[in-house]
């Protein structure tokens, strides 16, 4: 492991998503809404949802965190954004695969986008969670749940 | 005692096997011992020895095995109260760590001393080992916990401490040496005030051992806790000192074989000091293991190992200091050697992830310290502590580390 694993992690796609996050700030009249939080390094994350006719009509997050939570969160968005809550429910458990060392789900980059630069984050199981946890997030918020951990 | 061998770091860092060991394909730069210390090649051969041809149970055996095991046992305690300037050995218990000992008192005081109304006295930096038990007791007796200011050079604000002592106070506890922010407390000023007011002073002693001699006489502290990993020694035993009244006055923690005189369906009576307060099979190669680590510090010119570790500390901070958008969090005249900060834009988690795949290891994060963390604005810090066989090639990949990292995110 080395400088090239820790390129990977932090490619440029993810330092961009940590500078300019996508869908960032509180959302007005959201329906959904939950808090997520890593203790272990104290990422923190809000995310909002407003859904419509049984799609995300938008999505956007608050958060205090690391480069890999914050940019997973701004590429969750545009990817779960407009999409029906079928969809994002299976696209969300298909990044979860992806992003898990231990299930062996492969990155597809016509299939996953952007979101294959997360696929890095497996060469760094302490970074796991922080890549996870927007999608965990998401999916408190849109269960109605209030609060997502990384445990 | 004059040492052996004036402090040399080289041959320190010898001693030190994993020092040389390489992580990510880089030499290790170990910059974590406040989490962890490592330890010397003693203390390891001490705890291989013991397994291999020393190991027995100790106190109810009756053959030589458990006699030579018990010896080195009950030794340690007396080594340990030498250690730490207390003339009375059966007031030294071994526990697993501080956290351990932190609960064994504040269990005594919930048991014999807190009512409703009386309150527990601690600081707004302490570790959550010396928060959460109070909290708890506090809970279960209508006791209130009150929290005396930190300043915003992570000093403590010694007038407010002063101001919140009252007779409702029954005890004062306190960390000796921030694990966050490095701040040394002046416990002497800080148990002759609490003393004034008749309150007794527990001791959070887990960041000072490691870096200059303890003497709970000279501080006057009526209870003393430590952990032994911290020290050089093995995971999983820690020491707890208090004073004879309190521990006497306390009913046993834990309960079981070892710490009754006689158990009979009619009446068990519990032994006396130390064993009321060590129940069941102790780690004893963790004692073992830690008489080793206190040898090894008494043959150490620990004054050179201190004054090392200070020059390590001012060069890291100088050095991290000049970086742009880079502050340290914790600043006080008295320090010891870590240095928790912050980068502008810069996660402290990102900080560490950058720095370990350079071999750099630090911690980041909360520190265990949330109330402290939010005291000074911040979800996370990044911290580096350096222990007496860092060297300054240490300090240089920090720092060329860190620079690394700013062009990198910036």
């Amino acid at each position: 492991m080395d400088n090239d694993a820790l390129d990977e992690l932090y490619q440029s796609i993810i330092l961009d998503h940590n500078k300019h996050p996508r869908n960032y700030g509180k959302l007005v009249n959201f329906t959904h809404f939950a808090e997520g939080y890593n203790p272990l390094c104290g990422d923190k994350i809000d995310v909002y949802i407003r859904v419509a006719h049984e799609c995300i009509e938008s999505i956007q997050f608050d958060a205090a965190c690391c480069a890999i939570c914050k940019a997973s969160a701004s590429m969750m968005t545009e990817a779960l954004v407009g999409k029906p809550l079928m969809q994002a429910e299976q696209i969300t458990a298909h990044i979860e695969g992806m992003l898990s060392s231990e299930r062996n789900v492969g990155a597809d980059v016509e299939r996953d986008g952007e979101l294959v630069a997360l696929a890095g984050v497996r060469k760094f199981p302490a970074r796991i969670k922080c890549a996870t946890l927007p999608w965990h997030t998401y999916t408190a918020a849109i269960r109605n749940e209030g609060t997502a951990g990384t445990e | 005692m004059t040492a052996l061998n004036p402090f040399n770091i080289n041959s320190i860092r010898s001693d030190f096997p994993i020092l040389a060991t390489a992580v990510r394909g880089k030499p290790l730069t170990y910059l974590d011992s406040a989490a962890t210390a490592q330890k010397p090649q003693v203390v390891l051969d001490a705890v291989q020895l013991y397994y291999a041809e020393q190991n027995a149970n100790i106190h109810r055996g009756v053959h030589y095995l458990s006699e030579r095991a018990t010896d080195a046992y009950e030794a340690t305690r007396l080594q340990l109260a030498d250690f730490i300037g207390t003339s009375d050995p059966d007031a030294i218990i071994f526990t697993r760590g501080a956290t351990e000992g932190i609960n064994l008192i504040a269990h005594g005081f919930v048991e014999t001393v807190l009512q409703e109304g009386d309150e527990i006295l601690i600081t707004h930096m302490e570790h959550h080992a010396n928060i959460v038990p109070w909290q708890i007791a506090c809970e279960k007796t209508g006791a209130a916990l009150r929290v005396a200011p930190v300043n915003d050079d992570g000093t403590l604000d010694l007038e407010a401490f002063e101001d919140l002592i009252c007779e409702r106070t029954k005890l004062v506890s306190i960390v000796h040496t921030s694990n966050a922010l490095g701040t040394i407390n002046p416990i002497k000023a800080i148990t002759a005030m609490a003393h004034e007011h008749g309150v007794p002073v527990l001791v959070d002693g887990a960041q000072s051992v490691p870096h200059e001699p303890v003497n709970v006489a000279d501080l006057d502290c009526d209870f003393f806790v430590f952990s032994g990993h911290k020290l050089f020694g093995p995971t999983g035993i820690g020491v707890l000192w208090g004073r004879r009244e309190w521990l006497e006055r306390f009913p046993p923690y834990q309960s079981g074989g070892d710490m009754i005189e006689r158990v009979d369906f009619d009446g068990t009576r519990y032994k006396g000091l130390p064993g009321k307060f060590e129940a069941g099979t102790p780690h004893i190669a963790g004692v073992i293991g830690l008489s080793a680590a206190i040898t090894y510090l008494r043959d150490l010119d620990r004054a050179g190992a201190h004054q090392h570790e200070q020059a390590l500390l001012v060069a890291a901070t100088d050095q991290l200091a000049a970086i742009e958008g880079l502050r340290i969090i914790g600043t006080a005249e008295h320090k010891a050697s870590v240095i928790s900060f912050i980068i502008n834009d810069i996660h402290p988690h990102d900080i560490g992830t950058f720095l370990d795949a350079d071999g750099v290891a630090i911690r980041a994060g909360h520190h265990c310290t949330q109330p402290l963390l939010k005291r000074f604005g911040v979800p996370a810090t990044a911290r580096a502590s350096f222990a007496f066989y860092n060297s300054f090639e240490d300090v240089d990949r920090l720092v060329q580390a860190v620079a690394k990292l700013k062009k990198f995110f910036v």
